[in-house]
């Protein structure tokens, strides 16, 4: 064991392998699997998700989309982890603020806008995809993975399950609940916090006076590291650890995150209302894309004119998706009522049929009732 | 008088109470800084200091098990939970205790605490931001559930919930925060609990509903009416759903004779389920059209792009008023 062994989070230390010049100062932690080519491809997929959240932001401006959370300022963490998915095998249980998470682990694009366009079809993951869907209430996510990750220790397989929650959520009782049920089963679980300082309004400092979000694994006696979060190469390889770990039968993991929210909680908060300025800019200059581009030019796999090449590409792709989300952005009376039960019940289906009767007689279309 | 929209109203009365009794704290998930995600308490850090309105940890069943804490001691806590939706892990601490406090100790101790919540659909939200569960709540005995509709009654039914040395659910349809100002008095005044509202009075029909399908009801009733200028129809806004107003209502339809209710809430098992069965067994004599019912339907709140099909709206409104006046055995 590399890191779970050698870092200490009560003394507050955290795994750094690639600085803010974007040099590698921890060759020797660096994960071997972590090639030049990977981190390349683990960059434009952080740099497609950021260019999704400033298109959505725009689109949800303009009303066409509903409050969406953005994972700019998080994409070295998400994308870090969820490219060690094992599509078809690992499962993903994530929160609500993942979206480089859930585009790493397979999820298309569309789907994610469809959710946050307001219909429930975004949630259907493709076949082979393990990710369950966007989960609202907080840390709730941590209990159906401890669960999932239950039930692939009884099969017997070498399946992982990685789960995520904010520092806020690491508030809920039931993230040391799910935490403490992993650990008593020894259960292959790898359990994250992406600490991105802020929960909405309420700041770190206010939602828990614990050194760190690590060292509650100490209470359920889970092995636990701290790791800055805005390092692609840090987080790859601490959670390449924890799932060899998990699936060598060693039981879960618990990986603090240290990064940081460049956006608002949801594209329906103001960030300037409660967020320090100061702090602000300071975070500007920890930005995970920044650092690992930097990262690739030294390596001379990356330049301005790639990168302006790749946005226009990445740009025009969104836009695509975006439009078959409005063009498909439909929901038939029908599909409101059939899924609540395999069979729909006869009294159900007396008001699908009176339901039908109003909409036949004044229309389907939304405010034409 | 001042014209305030429902969320200012909220705001006003919070303040007018804080000011008046030492003993209320506010508190809640961002509910103190920035004021809450509606702004319900903005401002009120400011003037009452960190002590009294504070951002709490996310962290719902121990929002709600600290106020039995406070309340027991001699505090009235309001506790803001950020969305109807959130206050699910609540539910062991207000059903096990904060509604059981009174009984459980022969009223050694209560338990006089306000639980806010913004409920209901029809703002484009996001899952879990739109439930209706005022049903759930009114089955728990010991709670008082609180539904305001207008800016007037938000402030007053407020303020008595918060003197109530019972405990209040008090839920804030989000679609009317913002709706509409009223002129509303700037002094203290107390709306009281369990007693409906009359909106206006009427021969031909008794509506019964509350909250935003207030709004509905209003423009479906003065469609009817335009259409049929003989029609008079009776409209109730029942402000608190449990205990409810029985005596208003039955009253109201030995007038009339014919029933509908109206709520966004699921149907079975529902606020129209009980007051449809009570005025069955007390109007039966009386009736001369089927109790009816414009409710949710019995499924999960779809999102937005299919919410419009769950929810009340003024013609499934309008309907039931034509095929229920209409009626003929």
């Amino acid at each position: 064991m590399k890191f779970f062994e050698k870092y200490d989070s009560f003394k507050n230390q955290r795994v750094e392998i690639l600085n803010e010049e974007g040099n590698v100062i921890h060759e020797e932690l660096r994960s071997k699997e972590l090639t030049d080519e990977k981190v390349l491809e683990a960059y434009k997929i952080m740099n497609l998700s950021r260019n999704q959240d400033d298109y959505q932001n725009k689109m949800q401006r303009l009303g066409k989309m509903l409050s969406f959370l953005s994972s700019t300022g998080q994409e070295a963490t998400e994308v870090g982890y969820a490219m060690q998915v094992k599509k078809g095998a690992d499962w993903f249980v994530g929160a609500y603020r993942n979206n480089a998470a859930w585009l790493t682990a397979g999820i298309p694009m569309r789907n994610i806008m469809l959710y946050w366009a307001g219909n429930e079809t975004g949630n259907i993951a493709p076949e082979g995809i393990n990710v369950l869907p966007v989960n609202i209430p907080i840390a709730t996510q941590y209990s159906q993975a401890s669960g999932i990750a239950f039930a692939e220790k009884y099969k017997k397989t070498k399946n992982v399950v990685l789960t995520t929650t904010g520092d806020g959520g690491t508030s809920e009782g039931e993230f040391y609940e799910a935490m403490n049920f992993a650990k008593l089963h020894e259960v292959p679980c790898v359990f994250m916090v992406e600490n991105n300082k802020w929960a909405i309004s309420t700041p770190r400092s206010k939602a828990t006076k614990a050194l760190n979000f690590a060292i509650k694994g100490v209470s359920v006696g889970i092995r636990n590291v701290i790791v800055d979060g805005n390092d692609l190469f840090a987080v790859y390889s601490v959670v390449e650890e924890a799932i060899k770990l998990a699936r060598e039968g060693k039981g879960p993991s618990l990986i603090e995150f240290d990064t940081y929210r460049l956006g608002a909680h949801s594209s329906s908060d103001d960030p300037k209302v409660y967020r320090p300025e100061k702090e602000f800019q300071e975070a500007l200059t920890r930005d995970p894309l920044i650092r690992t581009k930097k990262y690739l030019i030294s390596k001379k796999i990356w330049s301005d004119d790639l990168q302006k090449k790749l946005d226009l590409e990445q740009q025009e792709f969104i836009k695509k998706e975006f439009e078959w989300v409005l063009a498909n952005n439909k929901v038939e009376l029908e599909d409101i009522f059939k899924y609540n039960f395999e069979t729909m019940p006869d009294l159900l289906k007396e008001q699908y049929e009176e339901a039908k009767a109003h909409f036949d007689k004044h229309g389907y279309e939304r405010g034409g009732h | 008088m001042a014209a305030l929209n429902n969320i200012q109203a909220l705001n006003h009365a919070l303040e007018l109470a804080m000011k008046k009794d030492e003993s209320i704290i506010i508190y809640g998930e961002d509910a103190g800084f920035e004021g809450g995600v509606f702004r319900a308490t903005v401002g009120l850090q400011e003037k009452f200091g960190e002590n009294r309105v504070f951002d709490a940890p996310i962290a719902e069943a121990t929002l709600a098990g600290q106020a039995i804490g406070m309340g027991v001691a001699g505090m009235r806590p309001i506790v803001e939970m950020q969305f109807e939706g959130f206050s699910l892990p609540a539910f062991q601490n207000i059903f096990a205790h904060i509604a059981r406090f009174r009984n459980r100790t022969r009223g050694r101790w209560t338990c006089p605490i306000v639980i806010r919540m913004p409920m209901g659909g029809g703002i484009r939200a996001l899952e879990h931001h739109s439930e209706a569960l005022e049903a759930m709540f009114a089955h728990c005995p010991g709670l008082t559930v609180v539904i305001p509709s207008t800016p007037f009654d938000t402030k007053g039914l407020l303020l008595s919930a918060i003197e109530s040395n019972d405990p209040v659910i008090f839920l804030e349809p989000t679609k009317i925060y913002r709706a509409f100002k009223q002129e509303i008095p700037d002094e203290y005044y107390t709306l009281p609990l369990g007693k409906a509202y009359t909106i206006q009075e009427g021969n031909d029909l008794s509506i019964v509903t509350y909250g935003a399908q207030v709004m509905d009801c209003e423009k479906a009733v003065a469609a009817y009416q335009n259409e049929n200028p003989n029609a008079t129809i009776e409209l109730i806004d029942l402000r608190t759903i449990q205990p409810w107003d029985k005596k208003t209502i039955v009253e109201s339809v030995k007038k009339t004779g014919r029933l509908l209710v109206v709520h966004e809430a699921v149907r079975s098992f529902s606020v129209s389920s009980e007051i449809i069965a009570s005025i069955q067994s007390e109007c039966f004599e009386y009736l001369k059209a089927p109790c009816a019912r414009v409710t949710g339907y019995d499924i999960m709140i779809p999102f937005d792009a299919g919410e419009y099909f769950h929810q009340p709206n003024v013609n499934k409104v309008l309907d039931k008023i034509r095929e229920t006046i209409e009626f003929k055995f």
